[in-house]
């Protein structure tokens, strides 16, 4: 009996040791899940911020940059502080602030670093280095911030800050973390891919006591940070600051695009602010305060304001209906002013009649109301409605061939797309009751329903100036070092209306610089422009005044859209600022800018 | 010169090489255990526990040669002085050690200091053997139950009184040696019982889910019983015992534990609870040898064992080491020693003719079995955390020293097995 006892005995020994081995068998080899707690105990990851990609002018002009500044990082478990009071004043915050930023970190993980102080600048730096010698525990983290050598085009470079939290959940390519910063609008969000670079990444070994004991796997799965794309964009600081110079005071947008290649040479947005404000530390500060500012400096106008072409869209009326063969440049109307009130009546009293370059150059209202009518009323259908439904739609599809009812693709983020109305749209508005031509004629002179942002109407110029097609407008000619365009930007989009006909605008737009509306504050010496006046109806307040120009008439180097709000006639405000751009521009140095006074007074009346 | 020719023969070589093969794989780990990634760490210095532990097996084998050369009678002649002079000397820590880790075991003499409670083992092996082998012992007599109690209880209370609760459950083992030699096996199945129950009592949330199952046994017991009325009352009194213990376990827990106490067990049925505070030994003891994989990650480039994740890596711990570094491979390796170790040793001890000789053995194999048990179990999450070293592995010169007198003590009475039958 107890000779069996002796085989219970080792039956145990046996029995224990299966178990063992079994249990070893589960942990060790079936469940993975303790590598990877093995290693989230060891391994700590280390960021190396890139450098984000430097933006130059077209002329290779640097006018963004980065500047250094320091995260100060806290590791909780070594901190030691023995007298927190002046460990406080030193770094310039209080003892609850103190405590407050430690639980914070402390509930992150006393081991692993979080921020403490953000975006310490580059002046303090040295300091905080003196001062964090006699403590543990902290640790600065170099980081960059923007930096801006002129003070100009702050709504087209946009701004960067840290990612928000909605902004990381939307990101789908999983490359965000928090802390980082990401473009937020302008160039800076749109081009956010090429310049942000890759984050570099160490894995450092730690103890249990945080401290570091070099790297994991002799560094194998480190990576180092690859510096953003530096991008050459297509502003010309010079003619930049000019413009802004020139808006300075005022409320409005000019885009100058240089028509053989789509790349825009200026856009300016008034009032703006300066851009070197939304950098570092006093950002969160200075965003709320111009976010609150009632002149909205943030609302980018040349892309997202739409406003009334008034009668810069004449030019379009007449390509239109050139194409479509309702008209001819020889085509004479009669100035009845019982159709539409004609603002230039003293120039071709009551009763005569112009041809079309004529009606151009004067803005002839009664010309264009009968044009739009011959377009939209074809006598295709028995009923004035259903004729007017098939007529607009044509003129609706020509018109939008241009540019115009939708954004261009511009490479800024909040571009709109203005209005230009078709059938369905009055339709709508009119509850299906029948509309006619009677209701709908204020389109004939830009005004009406019509809608148009700046940027389409500087794009318009060009699509004149290039006799027929147009290059999108873009801001970016160069991602990385003799890099090319985002390749739709190399694109010609063609209007569908004949170049002949083309000729024929160009030659009124000549006319009216020559001896029309415009003549006297465009013109200029030994520079032949061609452009259009806008004065755009905004009651009960002033008009708003709008230029339309490219120069030289043959082989156009540049085209531009004046808008200035409030500031009446197209041929005083705008018409001078579209002069002022167009000679700097060619001439340069030698420009003699003699509107310059009188735009920098600001005084139109 | 004949007599150590014999003796050269005569002694079991398979068990003193198994013991060596544990001590170098443990000095070998105990140096992986403390190298430091940073520094060159040197095998030869005393400055560490690996230095210090080699200085110690030196000291084993000398204690071994001499136990072997020793006439083997001493053994059984001084087991009672021996076992009193280590109940003097626990005393004697009581009121003059140190408190380390919450316990006073240590006894300093200048530079040397040891734990008379290691020692205390092999002393109540001898004691325990020498009165069962009386020829008039008789398990069931109360008397010499009660000395028997009266000579392991003795030095168990004492070890708890120093406050060492790991070192003292070692003495339970006794019960296994006692079954052995006759005893009824019903104190070992209600003890078994008792911990099963006990750990229900802990682990199971609503009392229903262990009311039911037990009524439905208890029933189908009382079914299968019911042509004796008296067998029926016998497993309704079971029943009720088993509901009755089930309910004032949770009283016990909240009572009689000491907070660290509760804490070791809780911390064992979910460790998860608190993975910070009172599970983070288990938990990294765990992560240790559960990254350890197939076949580990190599010597000296375990993780979790350098950066200190692990505590106590040399002593109490040292089995993460080898989890972690040699991988399941190299557990297996040690669980395989170990166990060939203790049949060897229970073979050793059943072909014993003399009973002192055959109980001590049996004694050596339970306690070693003990101690392999509850630390390899405690690592892995088996167990809850108690202090006790595995033996021959662990780093501690009191540990090693005291295991190599249990085992070399019984390699000297077998080796002479055959002069005691001459007698």
């Amino acid at each position: 009996m107890n000779r069996s006892r002796s085989y219970i005995i080792q039956g145990i020994f046996v029995l224990v040791s299966l178990l063992f081995a079994i249990r070893l068998f589960s942990l060790q080899v079936l469940d993975e899940s303790y590598k990877a707690a093995a290693d989230s105990n060891i391994i700590q990851q280390e960021i190396i911020y890139p450098f984000r990609g430097l933006i130059f002018d077209r002329n290779n002009e640097l006018l963004v940059a980065n500047k250094a500044m320091f995260d100060l990082l806290v590791i909780p478990k070594q901190v030691r502080v023995e007298d927190t009071l002046r460990f406080c004043n030193l770094i310039g915050i209080s003892k609850t602030e103190f405590n407050e930023k430690i639980n914070k970190a402390k509930s992150y993980s006393y081991v692993k670093a979080s921020i403490f102080i953000k975006q310490i600048s580059l002046e303090d730096f040295s300091s905080f280095e003196d001062i964090l010698d006699e403590y543990s525990g902290f640790v600065l983290q170099p980081r960059t911030t923007r930096s801006y050598s002129f003070p100009i085009l702050a709504n087209a470079l946009g701004y960067i800050s840290e990612i928000s939290k909605n902004e990381l959940s939307k990101d789908t390519s999983n490359y965000y973390q928090s802390g980082d910063y990401i473009g937020k609008s302008g160039i800076e969000s749109n081009y956010e891919k090429y310049l942000r670079g890759q984050r570099g990444k160490l894995y450092k070994i730690r103890n249990v006591r945080g401290i570091e004991k070099g790297q994991f796997k002799e560094g194998k799965y480190d990576t180092l940070a690859v510096p953003g794309l530096s991008i050459t964009s297509t502003i010309d600081r010079e003619l930049q600051e000019f413009a802004e110079k020139l808006m300075a005071g005022k409320s409005g947008s000019i885009v100058a695009i240089e028509p053989s290649s789509g790349e825009i040479l200026s856009i300016v947005s008034a009032p703006s602010y300066q851009p070197g404000l939304l950098t570092g530390k006093p950002f969160s500060h200075n965003f709320k305060v111009i976010s609150q500012d009632t002149l909205k400096p943030l609302f980018n106008r040349p892309l997202m304001a739409a406003y009334r072409p008034g009668s810069i869209f004449k030019i379009v009326q007449s390509l239109v209906a050139m194409q479509e063969g309702v008209i001819n440049p020889f085509t004479r109307l009669k100035c009845n002013t019982n159709l539409i009130g004609c603002h230039n009546g003293v120039s071709h009293p009551f009763g005569t009649s112009e041809n079309l370059v004529g009606a151009i150059k004067n803005s002839c209202n009664p010309y264009f109301y009968q044009v739009m009518r011959k377009m939209v009323m074809q006598n295709v259908e028995d009923s004035p409605h259903k004729d007017a439904q098939i007529g607009l739609d044509k003129w609706n599809k020509y018109v939008k061939n241009f540019g115009f009812g939708s954004p261009l693709g511009i490479d800024l983020p909040g571009e709109k797309g203005g209005l230009i109305p078709d059938s369905k749209y009055y339709d709508r508005a009119y509850g299906g009751r029948a509309w006619h031509y009677s209701n709908i004629y204020s389109l004939a002179i830009g005004e009406g329903e019509n809608l148009v942002v700046p940027i389409q109407m500087a794009n318009f110029t060009a699509t004149v100036a290039n006799r027929g097609y147009y290059y999108t407008p873009h801001l970016i000619k160069s991602i990385g070092e003799n890099g090319k365009p985002l390749s739709k930007y190399l694109q010609k989009n063609y209007t569908g209306v004949d170049s002949t006909y083309f000729e024929v605008a160009v030659e009124a737009m000549a006319e009216v610089i020559k001896s029309g509306t415009g003549q006297y504050r465009a013109k200029l010496k030994n520079i032949e422009v061609c452009g259009k006046t806008g004065t755009v109806q905004n009651d009960p307040n002033p008009d708003h005044s709008v230029f339309i120009a490219f120069a030289p008439r043959n082989d156009p180097k540049i085209a531009v859209s004046v808008y200035v709000e409030n500031a009446g006639q197209g041929a005083r405000a705008a018409a001078a600022i579209s002069g002022l751009l167009i000679e700097k521009y060619i001439k340069r140095d030698s420009a003699t800018l003699y509107f310059e006074p009188y735009v920098l007074k600001g005084d139109f009346e | 010169m004949r007599r150590s020719d014999g003796l050269f023969n005569q002694v079991d070589w398979l068990t003193i090489l198994l013991y060596g093969l544990l001590i170098l794989f443990g000095l070998v780990n105990i140096f992986a255990a403390i190298y430091d990634v940073d520094g060159t760490t040197s095998f030869f210095s005393f400055s560490h526990n690996a230095g210090k532990q080699m200085a110690f097996i030196a000291v084993a084998i000398i204690v071994a040669t001499v136990i072997l050369t020793l006439d083997y009678k001493i053994y059984d002649a001084l087991s009672y002085p021996v076992w009193g002079v280590f109940i003097f000397f626990l005393i004697i820590v009581m009121i003059f050690a140190r408190e380390v880790n919450g316990a006073k075991s240590w006894l300093e003499l200048g530079p040397f200091r040891f734990q008379p409670s290691e020692f205390t083992k092999f002393a109540t092996a001898l004691a325990v053997a020498k009165y069962v082998s009386r020829p008039t012992f008789k398990m069931s007599r109360l008397k010499d139950a009660f000395i028997l109690i009266l000579l392991i209880g003795v030095p168990t209370l004492l070890i708890i009184a120093q406050g060492d609760m790991g070192t003292a459950m070692v003495f339970s083992i006794f019960i296994l040696v006692l079954f052995r030699e006759g005893m009824s096996p019903i104190p070992l199945i209600l003890g078994i019982a008792s911990a099963a129950i006990f750990l229900l009592a802990l682990m199971v949330q609503n009392d229903f889910y262990f009311w039911i199952p037990t009524a439905g046994i208890t029933i189908l017991a009382i079914y299968v019983n019911r042509k004796s009325v008296k067998r029926m009352i016998v497993v309704l009194s079971i029943g009720f015992m088993v509901v009755g213990m089930y309910q004032s376990v949770g009283y016990a827990f909240d009572n009689l534990l000491k907070p660290h106490q509760q804490n070791r067990i809780l911390v064992l049925l979910n460790p998860n609870a608190d993975p910070l505070g009172a599970g983070w030994n288990v938990t990294q003891s765990k992560i240790a040898i559960g990254s350890g994989g197939l076949t580990g990650k190599g010597y000296l480039n375990g993780t979790q064992t350098k950066f200190d994740f692990v505590p106590e890596q040399s002593t109490d711990f040292i089995f993460c080491t080898i989890g972690e570094e040699q991988g399941w491979a190299g557990s297996m390796i040690l669980i395989i020693l170990f166990t060939t170790l203790l049949l060897r040793i229970t073979q050793i001890a059943e072909r014993q003719k003399w009973r002192f000789a055959r109980v001590y053995g049996y004694s050596v194999a339970t306690i070693l079995f003990f101690h392999f048990a509850v630390n390899i179990g405690m690592t892995i999450g088996l167990f809850p955390v108690i202090g006790i070293p595995l033996p021959f592995f662990s780093y501690g010169g009191s540990s090693l020293i005291s295991f190599t007198i249990l085992v070399f003590i019984l390699l000297a009475l077998d080796a002479n097995r055959m002069q005691r039958l001459a007698h």
